[in-house]
């Protein structure tokens, strides 16, 4: 199938029609991995779950610093709700203690919620935003919440 | 295997790379299907298909478990009658809900990751290596790599691991004997043959109070009997409950027992004084963190399924022989190692089982600096604590604990599993070190 000329007007429509054909599995096969960007964890606040918000210069031709910048900044407060300090978590905690800590074999922690928040955003982030820009971001979760790691796929299909 | 060099490929697939061998994978995800707990590179035992983690070498958890068990045995079988019979029934009862509480406790710190971080990956490993390599030729290995972060206008050097290729995060340490880089790493505990680590500190913590409690309510028991378990009692109390002390002024300042040791954060040679970054300044609000504060995740993802396109899970191990680690090490002058070895062998002499005729790694005394995470000389006068150097035992077969935890972070990522198949790494280079070549390894203490 070869992609027709590529004019303003239907460059996003082919944008589109690539994620609407195709699926993540299918954009990893048709594009090779040019490189990949890790972003760091930020310890300026202690051992809270943080990423640097600084933007990679890889991937300046790519995407949008402020949107990138947004992912970050929500991913960050996502993993701060996880870890906050509060009524809920010492309830939880106390709770807990209380039953030799047996209540985690029936009920699921709230950091555990929040990651599943945490996995539906980041895809949806992929869906919208990374994947017509042929990146892909990987939730940190699987790289030991040490990075995010962005993997730059080769614009084939876009002729570059 | 063979009917997939003789498919038809798809000529949309011709651009990418390999795509008969991505088909060939996907029909072999079926047949050799493999979790992560058992390529695991570290030095873990796992049962129950990844819902048990124990440490390689267990101590003397048995002889713990046994310890309890039996103590507890004699009290209810001699002492109980007889309080029964002059004071209330609620003597064994009380009795009967504190050791299983000391007993579930126990299982939750020995059975527990302790807050293992997985090792990087080829590519985070290269990028890492990229950002700090400066003109280094490839013929010998860079100098020890370290990084200054400033954490609440404390400044805190983060090192690099060279067996988990990663600058270890604040307040994470590498435990030699689980071969592990474990977060907020505490130490490594023989009596409970687990690391002490973030994810199961405050199981390790509810353990040694209930047993004290435990000990105490039996030897007051006891003295009103009066009979030979009162000697037993004794000791165990006095050794329990120092360490419970010394746990309850960690907990109360947000400190590890590695950071006590090392004096992190009092003042240090030299440097004026620092103050603990991580506290909240607060007896009550450190002791809620620490205890109460959100459960983290295991991070290591055990029954997680391999990725397809990974040839090197079914590799032979290679070798990490990090030569250079003994000597980046050694940060101590050589008389203040020798005060700390004398110090360490002197509270050697008081902990029974641990004999030295232990481990294959027991060369820690001569060699590198092992005392920084033996015996927590200087704060506890009593406690036979938890060190390093233990007598290696037989394997311990656990019962079944199926966690639910595990069966739910499976489903977790069976919501993405775009995820699974889109990450692609042409290798990891899992590292599963043979047990023999441990012996070869001199102590590496935490840092």
């Amino acid at each position: 199938m070869t992609p027709p000329p590529l004019t303003p007007t239907n460059h996003r429509k082919v944008q589109l029609s690539h994620i609407t054909t195709h699926s993540l599995q299918d954009l990893r096969q048709q594009a090779a991995v040019a490189a990949k960007v890790f972003i760091q964890r930020d310890y300026t606040n202690g051992t809270v779950c943080q990423f640097q918000t600084k933007f990679p210069s890889e991937l300046e031709t790519r995407i949008d610093k402020q949107q990138f910048e947004e992912t970050v900044r929500t991913l960050n407060n996502l993993y701060a709700e996880a870890e906050k300090l509060g009524g809920q978590s010492y309830l939880e905690g106390c709770l807990a203690c209380l039953t030799a800590y047996t209540v985690f074999l029936c009920m699921e922690t709230h950091y555990e919620k929040v990651l599943k928040k945490i996995a539906k955003y980041i895809q949806e982030q992929n869906d919208k935003i990374y994947a017509p820009r042929g990146l892909l971001l990987t939730d940190p979760i699987e790289r030991g919440l040490r990075v995010i790691e962005v993997t730059l796929f080769e614009d084939r299909s876009l002729g570059r | 295997m063979k009917s997939c060099e003789y498919q038809q490929i798809d000529p949309r697939t011709l651009a990418a790379s390999h795509p008969s061998a991505q088909r060939c994978a996907g029909q072999s995800i079926a047949q050799r299907s493999r979790r992560k707990w058992e390529v695991f590179p570290g030095k873990n035992r796992f049962y129950c298909d990844g819902r048990i983690i124990l440490a390689r070498q267990s101590g003397v958890l048995p002889l713990t478990l046994g310890l309890i068990v039996v103590t507890c045995g004699l009290f209810f079988a001699f002492d109980c009658p007889f309080l029964v019979e002059h004071l209330t029934v609620f003597i064994p009862v009380i009795g009967g809900v504190l050791f299983v509480f000391v007993v579930v406790s126990l299982l939750q710190t020995s059975l527990t990751d302790p807050g293992i971080l997985p090792r990087a990956t080829p590519d985070e490993a290269a990028d890492v290596e990229r950002q700090i390599d400066t003109s280094g030729s490839s013929s010998y290995r860079p100098p020890p790599r370290t990084r200054e972060i400033v954490i609440r206008e404390q400044v805190v050097k983060l090192k690099y691991c060279f067996t988990c290729k990663m600058f270890r995060p604040p307040r994470t340490s590498h435990c030699s004997l689980c071969d592990n880089c474990v977060e907020r790493f505490d130490h490594h505990c023989p009596w409970v043959g687990n690391c002490v680590g973030r994810r199961n500190y405050r199981f390790f913590y509810s353990f040694i109070i209930s047993l004290s409690f435990l000990t105490s309510f039996i030897f007051g028991c006891v003295i009103t009997h009066l009979t030979l378990q009162l000697v037993i009692c004794f000791f165990s109390i006095w050794s329990v409950m120092g360490l419970s002390g010394f746990h309850t002024y960690l907990v109360a300042s947000n400190l590890t027992t590695n950071e006590d040791i090392k004096g992190s954060w009092s003042s240090k040679r030299g440097a004026a004084d620092s103050v603990n970054p991580y506290s909240h300044n607060s007896v009550f609000t450190n002791c809620c963190v620490t205890l109460c504060g959100p459960m983290p995740p295991s991070l290591i993802d055990r029954r997680g399924s391999v990725p397809p396109d990974d040839p090197s899970a079914a590799a032979a191990p290679e070798l990490e022989l990090p030569p250079f680690m003994a000597k980046s090490d050694t940060r101590m002058s050589p008389k203040d190692l020798l005060e700390r070895v004398v110090r360490t062998s002197d509270l050697c002499l008081l902990c029974p089982p641990a004999t030295p005729k232990t481990t294959p790694q027991g060369q820690g005394v001569s060699a590198a600096p092992d005392p920084p995470s033996s015996c927590s000389s200087s704060s506890s006068p009593s406690a036979p604590g938890c060190w390093e150097r233990q007598a290696p035992c037989p394997p311990m077969a656990a019962p079944c604990h199926p966690y639910g935890r595990d069966t739910k972070r499976a489903s977790l990522h069976s919501i993405n599993p775009a995820f699974r198949l889109a990450s692609p790494s042409p290798m990891l280079s899992h590292t599963p070190l043979v047990v023999g070549d441990a012996a070869n390894f001199a102590i590496i203490p935490p840092h």
